[in-house]
């Protein structure tokens, strides 16, 4: 169990190391794929991160041929049960002296293998576990391999279900993908097929259709080894195979649905995602989860500006291909009817939205403007990206405000949860809008305000109610300046009240827990007259001090790469899809 | 390329036999019409259009001979049709099951809006289950652009009745249960 | 005022009225013959669905003349003065409400020294002694010379639609018809200066009288007193008919020669900019400058109101004999206004500088010869 909780972290951990150059220089050997000559590295590291010889599947990556497979994934053991990645390949002869043969020209000579029994028959080998060998030459586009690739996917096909018009997985099916590519154009079975239990639920959010399994066990292999919860195994014998979970126990932890996205065919779905849309109609966005500190980069799929889903991407510095369920479910709350959409407040009596928000900006920067020195304070919330944060800094050094934000915890576990439930607490850190503990000037402001020494407060993101300001105080302000996205208790008192956006329908950038700066892209339109934070405070910092140095969101994150020191040589253009790590 | 040009006599040249077979061409046609001999003209109305098989006119959803909808939701007419005319809502996770045993997957709405369809028979290609199909209505007309988005139930009454013989979730529905008992129960 | 003055002011109101009914029913139905009789060349079918409400219910009948498309017209009408008449901003608003008056007002002033019977005596009616009255609203001694002028008028209409359109196609429409109208019209004029040499008068019932004499001009088979002067001088009436044909299908605009309004280059033409009650006015001065045409051959050509038996070429006697004459006369012009829809469908449509060439190189030349000719033949059968 232990061993197994360490394999797992080097999973994420492996590619921190990697960029960390080996102290010894990298053996190179020297094969050929398809004839063209490629050198590549003669020890990879594994699933786990453990060096082991590099296989031919990785060759073939390397030189740029894609091989089909079902069972092997990067990030799981290798099984090799599912026979698709079979491709021919030949091995430098040796003579009985143990010494290469020769061509007449002086080169190797290599002979394609050959089965051992008939020796006109080509010897395939799974390309995802057999190693490289020096001099060895791949072919993954020989006829053979052609006709081996044929042989399994029509052997695949036998029992397999004609489900695609109602299967979730298609359009990012493999087996459709690869029947198109590498398989045979007309079917010779006339047989009755195998018939299975459909539309099992096997877990709270996973539906299981025994038909359309083929059997490649990476269910199997994630759940026991990177989730460590051995729930999934396959039973009965040879046609009748199929997966199943100890009867009484369902498949219930906090990773099922990464077998969803892990199984090639439509076996396991998703219960949330069933029969929702079409994949092809979705616009995949690349945006970052904002339920826990680690930040685990996300794909957000939506149509005609509904979220439809999330999806993890891969990212070996934060969260490989994985993602934890209760984060990919977190987007239904976007899209609530409650949101905040238009601008209203206690004080703010502009009826026609036309000219709401350029109205309430106005009257807010005037009140930042003729506040004496102390009298603000302004309260952000670790949700927000970096440039908000640096923003609302900005109007704190001009207005001499107390700054904090609120923490939240919660419980984390091993894997990818963290125990930090706010996605940017660093963000806050690095831009000095808090202390390295969030939340120990919330006092200091509520003193503050009850010595009435603070007669403004800015809110932006949180709920300052369940934070130690309590209603009373509210309402003994003489300004209550609040931005955000749900309804809240905060939110009823405001005086200003402006409808903020979700991470989903603003771009902006997060620093998760480990120094990533990630940054993330705009999904979908914010709903009603909501308008990102950041937009609303370059607005405001306008109005204060009368000049901003940047329209967009480049040039706002370039200045602030400028003034903040962690980010010094920064640019938004050049941190990549990724990330990049920072200094905390 | 050179077109020869044919010398043209005193007469011809003076254009008469020109206009003199003209007046005959005419005079022949009007004469024709007014004996009846040669009618082309359709009275539209009253004589309704034969439609040559194989015509496309509007599609419409059908129905299986047990009177199930057979389409399943699987959007691929969405997808394919050129100017976007279809719409369909698929039933999501709390749907209403399909009418049809076994067929699992239902459309929770579907529009076409008669306005935007080209009649390109693409839909019709498209489907794989045989549940949408061009046929022989080629007038159609509505007093508001609302009109003319046909909804499922419009599609559905409009379709009539598919006589194919295949109903592939009921055989396979069949074969399951002909099947010996499985191992593990479902 | 004396009773003279007074029954003839009052007969030739009368008289204006009447014409003026009978040319406007005409035109209605020209345009009905016109859409029937191109539908029929064309194998199609023309107007036939308007049922009258009373008489379309009669069994045999009505549906028979709702398939002629008789009350067609009666709808057309209908539609024309309750069309919203539209004037367009861009134009140029005097001249754009002026044009089509202007188109259309020489066609049917054309009418007044058209004689479309003989004469008939009325007796006397209500008290006044209106006497023998003269089928022919005005009798002026220089009736064709009156004709020619009226129709020279008739090119400012469209010129001035083209110009007040303010637009490029109806100008360059207009543009057009100026041009080809003035030419025509020449060779118009010069195409009948030999029937006057032979006839020596410019009055037109004095034309129609020596017809009725001599043979008709253009096809002298019957006469009271043969002679040869119409054998010999045939071959001139002849070319003098068809020049006078070609050039009234030019002067009014009708296929081959309607550049102007080719749907196919100009949208519509001068008329393209006008809608509803305008547009049918240019409409009616078309058709009703075709009736005048007709009407114009019929009395110079073909006798006018005059048929060689029964003593009709004779001025009439009896109220049914003038009534009889005046249908001749209308029939003979139904026929030519046949031949005008006729070939309409006959010809393509000829190409301006065609036109031009035709119109000055050919026909005018052939016009002068014709004059020459005519004065040597005249000349050398009477010396003879």
């Amino acid at each position: 169990m232990a061993a197994k909780k360490a394999a797992k972290k080097k999973t994420i951990e492996k590619a921190e190391t990697a960029g960390v150059a080996d102290a010894p220089p990298i053996e190179m050997v020297k094969l050929k794929v398809d004839g063209v000559e490629v050198e590549v590295p003669k020890m990879s590291r594994d699933w786990e991160g453990n060096l082991r010889p590099t296989t031919m599947l990785e060759a073939c990556q390397i030189a740029g041929r894609e091989v089909p497979h079902y069972c092997y994934h990067k990030n799981l053991p290798v099984a090799g049960n599912c026979r698709m990645c079979l491709v021919e390949f030949g091995m430098p002869m040796m003579g009985p002296d143990r010494k290469p043969v020769l061509n007449e020209d002086g080169s190797v000579k290599v002979a394609p293998m050959r089965l051992p029994y008939d020796p006109s028959l080509p010897r395939g080998a799974i390309a995802c576990a057999t190693p490289i060998a020096p001099g060895m030459e791949i072919y993954p586009g020989s006829d053979a391999t052609r006709q081996m690739r044929e042989g399994v996917l029509e052997s695949l096909l036998i029992n397999h279900p004609l489900d695609c018009p109602i299967c979730d997985q298609a359009g990012e099916c493999k087996l459709q993908e690869y029947s198109i590519e590498h398989g045979q154009a007309e079917s010779r079975f006339v047989e009755p097929k195998v018939h299975k239990p459909k539309a099992q639920e096997i877990g709270p959010r996973i539906l299981l259709d025994a038909e359309r399994c083929v059997l490649c066990t990476r269910c199997v292999r994630f759940t026991r080894d990177i989730a460590g919860d051995d729930a999934l195994g396959i039973v009965n014998r040879g046609s009748y195979n199929t997966i199943a979970t100890f009867p009484g126990q369902p498949f219930d932890n906090n990773y099922t649905l990464n077998t969803v996205d892990l199984c090639p065919v439509g076996a396991l779905t998703s219960k949330d995602f069933r029969f929702q849309m079409r994949v092809w109609f979705l616009k995949e966005t690349k945006s970052i989860c904002t339920s826990c500190g680690t930040g685990c980069n996300i794909l957000v799929g939506s149509r005609e500006e509904k979220i439809r889903r999330f999806e993890p991407r891969e990212n070996d510095a934060v969260n490989a291909t994985w993602m934890c369920d209760s984060g990919r479910l977190n987007y239904k709350w976007i899209h609530r009817e409650d949101r905040l959409t238009r601008v209203t407040g206690k004080r703010f009596t502009e009826r026609n939205q036309l000219g709401a928000w350029p109205l309430a900006l106005k009257e807010i920067s005037e009140i930042l403007r003729d506040a004496e020195k102390g009298s603000v304070a302004i309260i952000g919330s670790a949700r927000l990206t970096n440039e908000e944060l640096y923003l609302l800094k900005k109007l704190a050094d001009r207005t001499g405000a107390l700054t904090d934000s609120v923490a939240n915890l919660g419980e984390g576990d091993d894997f990818l949860v963290s125990d930090d439930k706010n996605p940017n607490s660093n963000g806050c850190r690095l831009t000095k809008f808090c202390n390295t503990e969030l939340g120990i000037h919330t006092t200091k402001i509520a003193e503050g305000i009850r010595a009435n020494k603070i007669k403004t407060l800015l809110v932006f993101g949180e709920d300052v109610t369940k934070a130690g300001i309590s209603t009373d105080l509210l309402d003994q302000l003489t300004h209550l300046i609040v931005s955000d996205v749900l309804p809240n208790d905060t939110t009823q008192r405001a005086d200003y009240l402006l409808p903020g956006c979700a991470v989903v329908e603003k771009r902006g950038s997060m620093i998760n827990v480990k120094g990533r700066l990630q940054k993330f892209m705009k999904a979908v339109e914010a709903p009603g007259d909501a308008r990102a934070e950041w937009e609303i405070l370059r607005e405001i910092v306008r109005e204060v001090e009368g000049r901003v140095g940047f329209e967009t969101i480049e040039g706002l994150f370039n200045q602030m790469a400028g003034e903040v020191v962690p980010f010094d040589g920064l640019e938004w253009a050049s941190i990549g899809d990724t990330g990049v790590e920072v200094e905390i | 390329m050179i077109v020869d040009r044919k010398e043209l006599n005193f007469w011809e040249r003076t254009y008469a036999p020109a206009l003199l077979g003209g007046l005959k061409v005419t005079l022949r046609h009007f004469i024709d019409h007014v004996t009846g001999r040669k009618k082309v003209t359709q009275q539209y109305p009253e004589e309704p259009t034969v439609v040559p098989e194989g015509y496309r006119g509007a599609p419409y959803l059908v129905k299986d001979t047990d009177g199930n909808t057979k389409c399943v939701s699987c959007q691929l007419c969405e997808f394919v049709c050129p100017p976007k005319a279809i719409k369909i809502t698929p039933p999501g996770p709390d749907g209403k099951p399909a009418d049809r045993a076994n067929a699992e997957k239902m459309p929770e709405e579907f529009e076409i809006n008669m306005l935007r369809c080209i009649f390109c028979g693409f839909c019709q290609e498209v489907c794989p289950e045989e549940a949408i199909f061009l046929q022989n209505d080629f007038s159609l007309t509505g007093l508001s652009r609302a009109e003319m988005i046909y909804d499922k139930e419009k599609l559905l009454s409009l379709g009539g009745v598919n006589k194919s013989p295949i109903k592939k979730w009921e055989h396979k529905k069949k074969e399951a249960e002909a099947q010996d008992s499985f191992p593990v129960k479902a | 005022m004396d009773a003279g003055l007074l029954s003839f002011l009052i007969f030739s109101a009368v008289k204006i009225g009447v014409v003026f009914g009978a040319v406007m029913t005409m035109f209605a139905y020209a345009v009905l013959a016109e859409r029937k009789i191109s539908a029929a060349i064309q194998d199609r079918v023309g107007p036939n669905r308007v049922s009258f409400p009373l008489i379309g219910s009669i069994p045999v009948i009505g549906p028979f003349l709702t398939r002629l498309g008789i009350w067609q017209p009666l709808v057309d009408g209908v539609k024309a003065f309750t069309k919203e008449d539209y004037t367009p901003e861009h134009v140029r608003k005097g001249w754009f409400w002026l044009a089509p008056m202007v188109a259309m007002v020489p066609s049917v002033l054309v009418l007044a020294v058209i004689p479309f019977g003989s004469s008939m005596d009325f007796g006397k009616v209500f008290g006044l002694d209106f006497g023998r009255q003269a089928m022919v609203i005005a009798d002026l001694n220089v009736g064709i010379l009156y004709t020619f002028g009226i129709v020279s008028l008739s090119v400012y209409g469209i010129v001035l639609a083209g110009y007040a359109s303010n637009s490029k196609f109806p100008f360059l429409g207009g543009i057009r018809a100026s041009a080809q109208m003035i030419s025509y019209e020449i060779a118009m004029g010069m195409s009948v200066v030999p029937v006057f040499m032979i006839i020596g008068e410019l009055n037109l019932s004095d034309i129609i009288a020596y017809q009725a004499e001599n043979g008709w001009l253009a096809f002298p088979l019957f006469a009271s007193k043969m002679n040869t002067d119409a054998f010999v001088l045939l071959p001139c009436m002849v070319v003098s008919f068809l020049i006078f044909t070609v050039s009234a299908f030019a002067e009014t605009n009708r296929l081959p020669f309607d550049l102007p309004e080719a749907e196919t280059e100009l949208v519509s033409g001068y008329n393209t900019e006008y809608g509803s009650m305008k547009f049918a006015f240019f409409f009616m001065g078309e058709y009703i400058a075709m009736i005048a045409g007709s009407a114009m051959i019929v009395v110079l050509f073909f006798g006018g109101w005059t048929l060689p038996f029964w003593g009709l070429d004779q001025t009439a006697d009896t109220l049914v004999k003038g009534v009889l004459q005046i249908l001749i006369f209308v029939g003979k012009l139904s026929v030519f206004l046949g031949m005008m829809i006729w070939v309409r469908w006959m010809l393509p449509r000829f190409r301006y500088d065609q036109l031009m060439d035709l119109g000055w190189r050919r026909i005018l030349p052939l016009a002068l010869a014709n004059i020459v000719l005519t004065a040597v033949l005249i000349y050398w059968n009477h010396a003879s």
